[in-house]
C-alpha cells in the first residue's frame, strides 16, 4: 500500500539518508542515455592543455619511466628508424598487457614522448569518469571506437595528428588472450593515409608475462621493445592492404625478437615469417607453440620445456 | 536532444516515491506497485526568434484573412482585447507573450496610422486585474501608452451602455457582447492556449459577453454534455460558443483572431525538480526538495502563498498563429496537442490526483473549497480525450489542504455560497434554479464586480455547475488531508492519508482496484483509448 515517504517538515536522518540515496529507476523504464559524455563522446581537450601535458610529463618521467626500469627492465631496439621521420608518426604495436601503453610510452626519445597520445579502447577505458580523466591525464589518451567505424573518433584521432600529435595505437584493438597476435584493424592504416604520415611498426616482447589478460598476477621480468622501419602507405594502396603490410612488419619484428636481425631478415625476404597469428589449429596446439617470451608464465614453461625433448629451446 | 514524449509508468518495486503536489505544499508518497503514473511530455523547445514568428503569422494569416497589415486604414477604431490574469498559470516571466503581441500590432497600426486604438482585458465574469497585474501583462510601454488616457480597459459584463445585444443564435441563445469590440472596424483578440478549452471562438463570445450571453452555456446541462470541454468536439460549452461567435461574425463584427500556445516549462531552475521525473532527481533537487518542503512546512500559510504565487514560470513561446477564428484555432490545437497529450491505454477505477497552489481564479488569491473542487473536478478530471481516465463510478482522490478559506475581496459570493446554499444543498439543477439568478443579479456582488476586484456573484455557481459532469459520473471523491468540515460541505469523504483514501474507494470499486496517478502539474492530456 501507499507509503508516505516524508511530508513537509522531514529533515535528520531520514532526510540525510533522501539526499545520499539516489533515486531507484523504474523496473519498466530503458536504461537512460548516459548523462555525462564517456565513451567516444568524452572530451580530452583538457588533458592537453599546458599545464596538465605539463604535469604528465613529470609523471611520465618521473614515476612511470623509473618504475618502468626496474619492473619491467625494457630493451629498447631500432630507436634509430624514428630518426628519418619529420613530424607526427603512428606507432602500432602489438598488444599483450596493460603495461605495454606505458612502457612504450616511456621508452619513446623524450621530445616524441611528450607529444604522444595514445588510442585508447572508448568503451574500456572511457566507461566511468574517473577513468576517463586516469587515463587522458596519465597517458593522454583519446577514446577510440574499436567495435565499429565511429566518425567522431576518427575525425578526433586525425585532427590532433595533423596538429602535429604522434599516436600510439594497437591496430589488433585488444590485448590478446592466448598469446598470438590477431589481425591489424584498418584503424592505423586508414589514418596513415588521411594524415599522411608514417606508420612506426614496434613489438613489444615480455609484457604478457608480467601482466596477462584476465590476470591479476603481477610478475616482474624483461621486456623489450623492438621498432621497425617507418611504412608509408603507396599510392593506391587500401587501408586494408596497408593494414595487413603493418601487421606483416611486426610479424617480422617478432620473428626478430625470436631469431636473430638477419635471420630475421631473409624469412621475411623469403616470405615465410612465422605467421604473427600463430598456427590454425586447436586451442592447445596453438598455445604448444608459443613463444617463451609471449607465454602468461615464462617460468613453468621453462620448467615445463625441460622436459620436452623435442622443444625448440633443446 | 528533442524533448521526450509523455509517457504512462507503472509503479513496480524499484519506483521511487511520487511527488503529489499539496496546495502550497507537496509531498513523496510511495504509490501500491500497479499504479499508472501518467506524465507529460517534456517542455517543446521554444521558438528561436518569438518576435519573428509573430510577425510572420500577422503578415501570414491562416483561413480567408488578409494579413493584418492590409486591415488597418487611418481613421479606423481597432479594438484589441486580450485573455485576463486566469491565463497562463503560473504567470509567465516577462516578457509576457500579450506583451509581445500586442507591441507587434501596435508597430503595424502605428505604421497605418491608426490613432484610435483601444485595450480591453477580456474578463468576462472574472475580477478585474490590478494595475500591476496589467503592467505586467502588457509590458511597461504598452501600459504607460495606453493606461493613463483610458485607453485600457478591463471589460464590465454589467455595464449596460456598453453593452451590445446583437441577436439570438438560432438555438435561441442571446449573443451580448462589449460594444467597443462590437462597434469596431476591427477586433484584434490575443489569445494564449494553455490547455485546449481556451481560445477559438470561446474568446470573444465569453471573454467579452455579459452574464445574459454567458448563461447560455455556462449551465448545468451544458457541462452534463461536454465530454469533455477539453474536447471542443465533444463539448457542448464549446458547441454554443461555435455558434455565438459565428453569429458575432455575421452580425458584422471583424475579427482578427491571434492565437499563441506556449510550453510546458512550468517552474524555475530553483524549483525545477517539481517537473522532473522522480528517478531522475539529481543530489539538487532532492536537496532543493528537502529544503523546500521542510521550509514551506515551517512557513505561515499566508506567507507560503505569498511566496508561490510570486514565482513566475518560465514558459516560452512554441507557436503563434492568426487570421480567421477556425483555422486559426485548428493550427493552435494541434500545436498545443504536439505539447500536451498522452496516450492511455484503458480506463481507471481509482484516479489520484495532487492539486497545487494555483487554479485560473485565485491567481495571487485563496483557493478556497469550491476552487478546489473546480480545479480536481472541473479542469484536471477533464484532462481527457476520448474517455474520462476513470470509469464510470469511479473514485477520485485529490489531496490538498481544502481550507476553509476565503479571499473577500476576490471571492465575496463565494463565501455566501459555501455557508448558504451548499450548507443547503449540492444538487446542482436545484442551485442553479433557486440560487443562480440571486446571485447574479445581486447589486452588492454586481457593484464589487464592477468597481473592487471581486469574481461575479454568479461565479461561485459556475464554478460548482464545471465539477457536473464528473459528480454525475463518479461513485465518489476523497479529499487526503482535507479540511474536513470543508470537504463534507462539498459532499465529498476527507481521508487524512492516501491509504485511508484507497481503502474508502475500496468500499465503492471493490478491493485491489486499478489505480492511476495524474502528476499534473506540468499540464498534459490524456488521450484514453
Amino acid at each position: 500500500m501507499t507509503r508516505r515517504v516524508r511530508g513537509a517538515a522531514a529533515l535528520g536522518r531520514e532526510g540525510l539518508r533522501f539526499l545520499a540515496e539516489k533515486p531507484t529507476r523504474p523496473g519498466g523504464l530503458l536504461a537512460p542515455l548516459p548523462k555525462h559524455k564517456l565513451g567516444v563522446d568524452y572530451d580530452t581537450s583538457w588533458a592537453r592543455r599546458y599545464p596538465v601535458r605539463l604535469a604528465r610529463a613529470v609523471v611520465l618521467d618521473d614515476i612511470t619511466r623509473p618504475i618502468a626500469r626496474v619492473v619491467l627492465s625494457p630493451r629498447v631496439i631500432g630507436l634509430e628508424h624514428l630518426d628519418p621521420v619529420q613530424g607526427p608518426m603512428i606507432l602500432a604495436a602489438n598488444h599483450a598487457s596493460h603495461l605495454d601503453t606505458g612502457l612504450l610510452l616511456s621508452s619513446l626519445p623524450v621530445a616524441l614522448r611528450h607529444h604522444t597520445i595514445v588510442a585508447a579502447a572508448a568503451d574500456y577505458f572511457f566507461d566511468r569518469h574517473w577513468k576517463a580523466a586516469f587515463w587522458s591525464f596519465g597517458l593522454g589518451a583519446i577514446p577510440m571506437e574499436r567495435s565499429k567505424v565511429n566518425r567522431r573518433s576518427a575525425d578526433l584521432a586525425a585532427g590532433l595528428v595533423n596538429d602535429g600529435w604522434s599516436l600510439i595505437i594497437f591496430p589488433e584493438g585488444g590485448r590478446t588472450a592466448d598469446g598470438w597476435g590477431r589481425e591489424f584493424k584498418g584503424g592505423a592504416s586508414y589514418l596513415a593515409k588521411r594524415c599522411g604520415v608514417p606508420v612506426i611498426p614496434v613489438h613489444i616482447r615480455g609484457t604478457r608475462a608480467v601482466l596477462a589478460k584476465s590476470s591479476s598476477r603481477f610478475r616482474p621480468g624483461a621486456t623489450e621493445i623492438r621498432l621497425g622501419d617507418a611504412l608509408i602507405a603507396r599510392e593506391h594502396e587500401d587501408a586494408r592492404k596497408f593494414a595487413a603490410r603493418i601487421e606483416q612488419a611486426v610479424a617480422a619484428l617478432a620473428d626478430e625478437a625470436e631469431s636473430d636481425w638477419w635471420s630475421a631478415r631473409r624469412r621475411a625476404a623469403a616470405g615465410t615469417t612465422p605467421p604473427f597469428r600463430g598456427p590454425e589449429a586447436s586451442p592447445w596446439r596453438r598455445e604448444w607453440a608459443l613463444p617463451d617470451s609471449a607465454r602468461k608464465d615464462q617460468r613453468a614453461t621453462r620448467e615445463h620445456r625441460k622436459r620436452q625433448p623435442w622443444s625448440r629451446d633443446d | 536532444m528533442s524533448p521526450r514524449p509523455g509517457f504512462v509508468l507503472e509503479v513496480d518495486r524499484s519506483t521511487p516515491a511520487t511527488l503529489i503536489w499539496h496546495g502550497e505544499g507537496f509531498r513523496l508518497e510511495r504509490l501500491p506497485v500497479g499504479t499508472r503514473v501518467v506524465y507529460g511530455p517534456e517542455p517543446l523547445p521554444p521558438l528561436a526568434d518569438p518576435d519573428l514568428a509573430i510577425r510572420h503569422a500577422l503578415d501570414n494569416p491562416l483561413g480567408d484573412s488578409k494579413p493584418l497589415q492590409a486591415l488597418l486604414f487611418p481613421g479606423m477604431r481597432l479594438t484589441i482585447a486580450f485573455d485576463d490574469i486566469s491565463l497562463p498559470l503560473p504567470p509567465m516571466r516577462a516578457p509576457d507573450v500579450r506583451q509581445r503581441v500586442i507591441e507587434a500590432v501596435l508597430d503595424l497600426a502605428a505604421d497605418a496610422g491608426v490613432d484610435d486604438v483601444v485595450l480591453i482585458a477580456a474578463l468576462a465574469l472574472h475580477r478585474r486585474m490590478t494595475d500591476p497585474e496589467l503592467r505586467h501583462a502588457l509590458g511597461d510601454r504598452v501600459f504607460e501608452a495606453f493606461a493613463p488616457h483610458g485607453l485600457l480597459m478591463q471589460h464590465d459584463a454589467e455595464d449596460r451602455s456598453n453593452l451590445v445585444d446583437l441577436g439570438v443564435t438560432d438555438h435561441g441563445e442571446d449573443v451580448e457582447i462589449n460594444r467597443r469590440a462590437a462597434e469596431s472596424d476591427l477586433l484584434i483578440y490575443v489569445n494564449i492556449n494553455l490547455s485546449a478549452m481556451d481560445g477559438g471562438h470561446k474568446s470573444v463570445a465569453t471573454g467579452l459577453a455579459s452574464y445574459k450571453s454567458i448563461k447560455h452555456h455556462h449551465n448545468v446541462r451544458t457541462m452534463l454534455n461536454s465530454r469533455s470541454f477539453m474536447d471542443i468536439r465533444h463539448s457542448e460549452l464549446h458547441s454554443s460558443n461555435w455558434r455565438m461567435g459565428r453569429f458575432i461574425a455575421e452580425s458584422g463584427v471583424k475579427l482578427f483572431q491571434i492565437e499563441t500556445t506556449l510550453n510546458t516549462d512550468t517552474f524555475p531552475k530553483e524549483l525545477g525538480f517539481l517537473q522532473k521525473r522522480e528517478w531522475e532527481w539529481s543530489l539538487k533537487d532532492r536537496a532543493s526538495f528537502l529544503a523546500t518542503s521542510s521550509a514551506l512546512g515551517r512557513t505561515p500559510g499566508g506567507l507560503s502563498r505569498k511566496i508561490f504565487h510570486s514565482v513566475y514560470a518560465p514558459h516560452d513561446l512554441t507557436s503563434v498563429q492568426a487570421g480567421a477564428v477556425e483555422a486559426v484555432h485548428e493550427a493552435t490545437l494541434a500545436n498545443l496537442f504536439r505539447q500536451q497529450l498522452v496516450e492511455v491505454s484503458g480506463q481507471t477505477d481509482v484516479l489520484t490526483m495532487g492539486l497545487p497552489y494555483i487554479g485560473p481564479y485565485n491567481v495571487n488569491s485563496t483557493m478556497n473549497p469550491i476552487l478546489v473542487a473546480c480545479l480536481g473536478l472541473g479542469y484536471f478530471f477533464n484532462l481527457y480525450r476520448g474517455k474520462p481516465l476513470v470509469r464510470e463510478g469511479g473514485v477520485v482522490i485529490i489531496s490538498h489542504p481544502t481550507p476553509w478559506e476565503f479571499n473577500p475581496v476576490h471571492h465575496p459570493s463565494y463565501i455566501d455560497f459555501f455557508e448558504q446554499v451548499l450548507a443547503e444543498t449540492t444538487d446542482m439543477f436545484e442551485i442553479e434554479a433557486k440560487y443562480e439568478e440571486s446571485f447574479a443579479t445581486d447589486p452588492w456582488y454586481v457593484h464589487l464586480y464592477r468597481t473592487s476586484y471581486a469574481y461575479h456573484g454568479v461565479h461561485p455557481l459556475y464554478m460548482w455547475y464545471w465539477c457536473a459532469h464528473a459528480l454525475a459520473h463518479l461513485g465518489r471523491v476523497i479529499v487526503v488531508g482535507g479540511d474536513r468540515a470543508a470537504v463534507r460541505r462539498l459532499g465529498f469523504s476527507p481521508a487524512s492519508t492516501l491509504e485511508d483514501a484507497l481503502e474508502l474507494a475500496e468500499d465503492v470499486v471493490g478491493r485491489d482496484p486499478t489505480i492511476t496517478h495524474l502528476r499534473v502539474p506540468p499540464l498534459l492530456m490524456a488521450e484514453v483509448t
